[in-house]
């Protein structure tokens, strides 16, 4: 069996919120206190990707989905768990052990507008991870013809090498922010909603290069999106991700053709289309999701689940293989008592 | 057919910014029937926000008004004061935008807002007006409504602030509705319970509702005929059905094949090439001509008119598109 | 230089008359500042050239002027309008020079409060608050009567006063930074912290410096004249401004105005011309306030 190009076990990521420390002091029974409120991002997620196999991860917003990405590329520290990179562990490499991973792993964000440092030329942009890779050991000059030749790859032309990024459109800047990813020539890309802020007709031509690259280098791309007709475009396996748990994995077939988790089913059938024939009875489900500060014990869904019963609230589903290859969380999946029941 | 509410007809609505005149708006017209949705759909830079904002008068300068007539209920808007179109807004016409943090005052609570539209546009008393707010807040999905009157905006999550933004569009017993981009703000799960609630109050009331959004999906679902805009004109209006299942305009076809399909998976998406033109350099002629695939040397000469295709659907081109056969 | 011309920034300045005002203000001042030695007949500062005959002249359009001393002479004999001169020249170089100073403190301290954030944040902007909790001329007269006096005195304390507008500035505007996608996109390629800072967000945060930069000239000005003025600033071989007012202050009373009023206009309208174009900056450079 081949390496995973990325394996995650048992991911945790926890931000202190509250502010500096004068502003939490606190007195309480004559005791000075610093009291720290914690929000719960990410509670223990495992995912692995295969040389050249595409993921998604799907959730609605606050679900923890780029917060795994962001904490998969080490834009945060990882709480707990495990991060394997082509088999070495990265969780809690400090920044210089860090930079050589940066070779395998680079990433697209989100915002064409924000995630372009606007003082620098295209050129620069796009070179940069090379640039910190290589260090003093490659000249200016062969930097900027790498940069030229990657924007040719994504579409733009060696003119457009000068300018700076206000001067192109929302599409075109995710271009630029492709070739910055490709520049080192990675093996797995992380893409945290990569086409969610672009006109539909701009997302189309993004997907397209994307799957492009993808054929042509042999990437792996750990795709984050909240938009299901996206993620069935593109990835092969399928996360759905709810207040920072997994709450069922899938291939792509096994999730839209039988979604096992309520959520899931949620999802899919809320998800508005221009297909009538795929307009399905909905699932309702109401209200909104809860806080991560505070969550609620037992399973994390049961608050909004139309199915949910006494097991729900009083334990926390694990997240159990099922015998067609899926893994779901959920007490109505669950192997173990369908075992026992029968 | 059912009587016209909103009859918009060669809407010019034009910004003259320091890099040039932006023709936002350049001669669009359709019309809004009572009991209605339509939905006015397109990509970004096509004029669609600023065609609700023209219908409230809500332009400012360097932007204006250059021509066409807005009537509602058979009265100009474009030639009523400020102090008369004040009454509109909010009263005869609601307006409900993306993001909900922005329609609410975050010094004021819910009750309290949505008492200050009862006061300018009805005549009713103090306790009639409460009684009101808490039927609207109950009917828009809110419960515990009497006590939520007390709470300010940053208390709701962001679901509940656009339900309450809908609850203040519609107190004042408003005949049309403006929804610019209602749901883009919202998970789907979220996005399809006030959708509904929408549709819900919509038809109930009898009143009808402009739906503007980039969301081909959500309009379909929603409108009952959808109009679609390009560059600032329109490039073809119709029936839902025939716009979603039969488009005449080659760049609606191409918005419709640009979304992934969950029934047949390509490994490539058919594409629109390209991207949309600067708006301040278009010249005559038809201003989709340079990305789609069935232009001809007349596109570029002629700028085409929005002329009826088939019965229920007028589109502007030159060489539309055949019904296909599903 | 064309295209500079013709862009929207300079169409507005053309259509902002008190910008345009502020800026032709600081223009004839930073001539004279620059040039003065030749636009004026005397050396104020040269003994030799001062003829105590001539001292406490009016102004020349006055009864008993002289066409020589257009804003007449003070009790030395010295020409005004050149005393004018040469202090503009020390106050424009204190000015100037407390800014640079004040402004790169203040900017390393709001560059690594706004990154760091967490205690590094709590302990600087703590310190920014107490400093701010004092007047500023009483920091700077206690600095002044605890260290000494002197041009280089007088530099130290109004840096000590100014960092404070720096830092918070850079906070603000790096906090609002770093939470932008490019900064975690610089962390991906695996650039450094300091190679962050200095490549990334000290180039995004230095608009609103402009701005700082301009009105805080304006106060060093006003704030030095103030000390000059209270005896604690600059030494009398070296008068800046606010010395001047402060030396013809002694003689006020006897009915010679001219000697104090002349410098405090001047000092008037050298900083009104300074916020004026300060302010046009501000509104143009911050996209916030428009």
């Amino acid at each position: 069996m081949t390496t995973p190009v990325l394996e995650v076990r048992g991911l945790v990521k926890a931000f202190p919120v509250g502010g500096g420390i004068f502003e939490r002091l606190r007195f309480r029974k004559g005791q000075l206190l610093a009291p720290q409120k914690i929000l719960r991002a990410v509670n223990g997620v495992n995912l692995s990707i295969a040389p050249g196999e595409v993921m998604a991860l799907v959730g609605e917003s606050g679900c923890g989905k780029s917060t795994v990405a962001k904490t998969i590329a080490r834009i945060y520290e990882p709480t707990a768990g495990e991060i394997r990179i082509d088999g070495q562990d990265v969780s809690h490499l400090g920044f210089r052990e860090m930079r050589p991973v940066r070779r395998k792993l680079q990433m697209i964000f989100q915002d064409p507008y924000a995630s372009l440092d606007p003082r620098q030329r295209v050129k620069d942009i796009v070179i940069e991870p090379r640039r910190a890779q290589t260090g003093r050991t490659m000249s200016r000059k062969a930097l900027e013809e790498e940069a030229v030749a990657l924007l040719a790859r994504v579409g733009l032309n060696a003119e457009q090498a000068n300018r700076y990024p206000h001067q192109f459109s929302g599409g075109q800047r995710q271009r630029i922010g492709i070739a910055r990813a490709l520049s080192v020539r990675p093996k797995l890309i992380i893409a945290d909603e990569p086409v969610s802020a672009l006109d539909v007709s701009i997302q189309a031509q993004i997907l397209n290069l994307m799957m492009d690259l993808r054929d042509e280098f042999g990437l792996s791309y750990l795709f984050v999106s909240h938009d299901l007709s996206v993620v069935h475009h593109i990835a092969d396996k399928i996360g759905v991700m709810y207040l920072g748990f997994m709450v069922e994995t899938a291939s792509r077939d096994q999730l839209f053709n039988q979604p096992k988790h309520p959520y899931t089913k949620a999802l899919l059938s809320a998800a508005p289309t221009v297909d009538k024939a795929l307009r399905k009875p909905e699932i309702e489900i109401t209200g909104e999701v809860p806080s991560a500060l505070r969550l609620p014990h037992g399973c994390c869904f049961r608050t909004r689940c139309p199915l949910a019963f006494d097991r729900c609230a009083a334990e926390r589903p694990a997240l159990q293989a099922q015998p067609d290859g899926s893994s779901v969380a959920c007490h109505l999946h669950d192997q173990t008592s369908v075992a026992r029941s029968a | 057919m059912s009587e016209t509410l909103l009859d918009i007809r060669g809407l010019k609505t034009h910004f003259h910014t320091f890099s040039g005149l932006v023709k936002a708006v350049d001669g669009v017209s359709f019309d809004v029937r009572k009991g209605e949705v339509v939905g006015l759909v397109g990509e970004s830079g096509g004029g669609k926000s600023v065609i609700g904002f023209s219908i409230l008068r809500l332009i400012e300068p360097p932007g204006r008004i250059e021509a066409g007539e807005i009537l509602f209920d058979g009265e100009d808007l474009t030639k009523k004061s400020e102090v008369e179109i004040r009454a509109v807004r909010g009263g005869e016409i609601a307006m409900v935008f993306q993001d909900p943090m922005t329609s609410l005052n975050p010094v004021y609570t819910i009750g309290r807002q949505m008492d200050e539209m009862l006061q300018l546009h009805t005549e009713l008393a103090e306790p009639a007006r409460r009684a009101r707010c808490i039927r609207m807040l109950e009917d828009v999905g809110i419960s515990e409504a009497e006590s939520r009157l007390n709470a300010y905006p940053h208390q709701f999550s962001g679901g509940m602030r656009q339900r309450v933004v809908i609850a203040i569009a519609l107190l004042a017993g408003s005949r049309l509705i403006i929804a610019d981009e209602p749901t883009t703000a919202l998970d789907v799960t979220v996005q399809s319970q006030i959708l509904k609630l929408m549709r819900r109050q919509i038809s109930e009331r009898g009143a009808a509702m402009i739906l503007v959004t980039h969301d081909l999906a959500v309009v379909s679902e929603m409108a009952d005929r959808i109009v679609v805009l390009y560059c600032g004109r329109v490039v073809e209006r119709g029936r839902t059905e025939d716009v979603i299942a039969h488009p005449a305009h080659p760049y609606t076809r191409g918005l419709l094949d640009s979304i992934p399909r969950i029934t047949d998976r390509q490994h490539r998406l058919r594409q629109i090439p390209g991207t949309v033109p600067d708006i301040r350099e278009l010249g005559s002629g038809c201003s989709f001509r340079e990305r789609c695939f069935r232009a001809q040397p007349l596109c570029a000469e002629k700028t085409p008119e929005l002329a009826p295709v088939r019965q229920t659907l007028d589109a502007a081109c030159h060489f539309p598109l055949e019904e296909t056969k599903a | 230089m064309t295209p500079f011309l013709s862009s929207e920034f300079a169409f507005n300045y053309r259509r902002n008359l008190p910008a345009v005002l502020g800026s032709a203000l600081l223009a004839v001042f930073a001539l004279m500042a620059v040039l003065g030695p030749l636009l004026v007949l005397q050396d104020p500062y040269d003994v030799s050239q001062l003829e105590l005959m001539d001292s406490f002249k009016p102004p020349a359009w006055l009864e008993g002027g002289d066409g020589r001393y257009l804003l007449g002479t003070d009790g030395q004999g010295r020409d005004v309008l050149a005393s004018i001169v040469y202090g503009a020249r020390i106050s424009a170089f204190i000015g100037l020079t407390a800014m640079a100073l004040s402004c790169m403190i203040g900017t390393t301290l709001g560059l690594l409060s706004g990154y760091y954030g967490g205690t590094v944040d709590s302990v600087i902007m703590r310190v920014a608050d107490i400093q701010l909790s004092f007047p500023s001329m009483l920091i700077a007269l206690f600095m002044m009567s605890a260290f000494g006096t002197g041009i280089v005195m007088v530099l130290i304390a109004l840096t000590a006063v100014g960092w404070v507008v720096y830092a918070r500035t850079v906070r603000g505007s790096t906090l609002s930074e770093i939470q932008k996608e490019y900064i975690q996109a610089a962390r991906v390629a695996g650039l450094s912290d300091l190679q962050i800072i200095v490549r990334h967000v000290l180039p995004n945060v230095m608009t609103p410096l402009i701005v700082v930069s301009t009105i805080q000239v304006g106060t060093f000005i006003l704030i030095e004249a103030s000390l000059s003025f209270l005896g604690v600033g600059v030494p009398i071989t070296e008068p800046s401004l606010g010395l001047l007012v402060k030396e013809g202050f002694d003689v006020l009373f006897s009915g010679i105005w001219w000697t104090s009023a002349f410098p405090g206009l001047f000092i008037m309208f050298l900083v009104f011309g300074i916020n004026l174009f300060g302010d046009f900056l501000r509104d143009e450079l911050n996209p916030r306030l428009r």
